[in-house]
C-alpha cells in the first residue's frame, strides 16, 4: 500500500502539456538542456515544473516523487550515512523550494539539482571542518601509500574477485574528503576539472585525492580478503 | 626518452600515476607498465576497483516520512515570510 504521506503524481501531469502554457524551462531548449533522464524527455516534467515554478505545491510533491531517489541516494554515496542523507536530502528540497523560481532551463532541470544537492552536502561537510583545499594532508598526515612497497608479497590479487559488500563497506568507511571526490568521480561521472570547481581545489588535487582513495580502497580489500582467508 | 620511462623505478612510475591516470592516456603503452608485473598488477585492481564501485550503488529510496518533514518545513518558511 502506498504511504499517504508520500506525494504521488498528479493524475492530470501528463496531459497538462497540452494546454500550451509555457515558461522558460519547458520553451528555451538550449544546447545544453538535453535530457539526462528517461523521466525529464516528456513534456509532463516540463509541465509540472513550471507549475512548481509558479508556486503550485502539488507540483513540487510531483518534484519530489520525480527526483526524491536519485537525490537521497547522491547523499548516502557521498556522506555514507543514512540518518545524515535524510538530513541532507530535506535540505535540498527545502533550497529547491526557495530557488525553483530562478531555474531558466540552461541546463537539463535533474542536473541542475543534482548540483544542488551537491552544494548541500558540500556546505554541510565545509561547516563540519573539512578542508576541501588540503584535503589529503587533512585526511591522512601519516600515512602515504607506496603500493609498490607490498608487491612480491603473497596478499591476493584483487582483480576478478571483488566483493560487493566488502567494497561498499570500504567506500564507507573512507575518510569523508576521500569519499567525496571518489563518488564524485568514479561513481556520479564528473571530470576533475568539474570536481577541482566544486571544492575549490586544483585539478591535479583532484586527480591525487582520487588515487589515494583508490589505494586505500585496495588496501582495504585486501585486509578483507585475507581476513576471508583465515577464516 | 623511452629508454628512460622503461628505467624508471615503480616508486618513480607510482608518483606520477595520479597525473598519468587523470590525463586518460593509455597506461598499457608506457614503458614502464609494459616492463613490470608489480604495477600492471596495481593498475588492474585500481580500474577494478573503479569499475566494481560503478555498478555497485543501487537507487534507494527515501524514508516514507520525509516528505511530510519537507512539507512542514515549507510551511514553516512560508509562515515567516508572511509575518515579515
Amino acid at each position: 500500500m502506498p504511504d499517504p504521506r508520500t506525494p504521488t503524481p498528479s493524475p492530470d501531469a501528463s496531459s497538462a502539456a497540452a494546454s500550451g502554457e509555457a515558461c522558460a524551462a519547458a520553451s528555451a531548449p538550449s544546447a545544453d538542456s538535453i535530457p539526462k533522464t528517461p523521466s525529464e524527455n516528456t513534456a509532463a516534467e516540463a509541465e509540472i515544473l513550471c507549475r512548481a515554478q509558479a508556486g503550485d505545491h502539488q507540483a513540487f510533491a510531483d518534484l519530489y516523487s520525480l527526483h526524491k531517489k536519485r537525490i537521497y541516494s547522491l547523499c548516502l554515496r557521498m556522506v555514507g550515512n543514512a540518518a545524515e542523507a535524510e538530513d541532507l536530502t530535506q535540505e535540498a528540497f527545502l533550497l529547491l523550494h526557495r530557488k525553483i523560481a530562478t531555474f531558466r532551463g540552461d541546463s537539463a532541470f535533474s542536473t541542475w539539482l543534482h548540483r544542488l544537492a551537491i552544494n548541500v552536502v558540500l556546505m554541510r561537510l565545509r561547516k563540519k571542518g573539512l578542508s576541501l583545499i588540503s584535503l589529503d594532508e587533512a585526511m591522512d598526515p601519516v600515512q602515504e601509500e607506496r603500493p609498490g612497497r607490498s608487491f612480491g608479497s603473497p596478499d591476493p590479487k584483487l582483480t576478478g574477485s571483488i566483493d560487493r559488500l566488502a567494497l561498499g563497506r570500504a567506500i564507507a568507511n573512507l575518510p569523508a574528503g576521500y569519499r567525496l571526490i571518489f563518488v564524485l568521480h568514479d561513481i556520479e561521472g564528473y571530470e576533475h576539472n568539474e570536481i577541482a570547481t566544486m571544492l575549490d581545489c586544483s585539478i591535479g588535487n583532484s586527480k591525487s585525492q582520487l588515487h589515494k582513495a583508490r589505494l586505500k580502497l585496495r588496501d582495504a580489500l585486501r585486509t578483507s580478503t585475507r581476513q576471508e582467508a583465515w577464516r | 626518452m623511452t629508454e628512460a620511462l622503461k628505467t624508471m623505478s615503480c616508486q618513480e612510475f607510482q608518483d606520477q600515476l595520479p597525473e598519468l591516470i587523470g590525463s586518460g592516456q593509455n597506461l598499457a603503452e608506457h614503458p614502464h607498465h609494459q616492463s613490470c608485473e608489480l604495477c600492471r598488477a596495481l593498475l588492474a585492481d585500481l580500474e577494478t576497483i573503479a569499475q566494481a564501485a560503478r555498478q555497485l550503488f543501487p537507487v534507494e529510496e527515501p524514508p516514507d516520512g520525509l516528505w511530510t518533514q519537507i512539507e512542514s518545513a515549507i510551511e514553516d518558511e512560508n509562515k515567516t515570510s508572511n509575518s515579515c
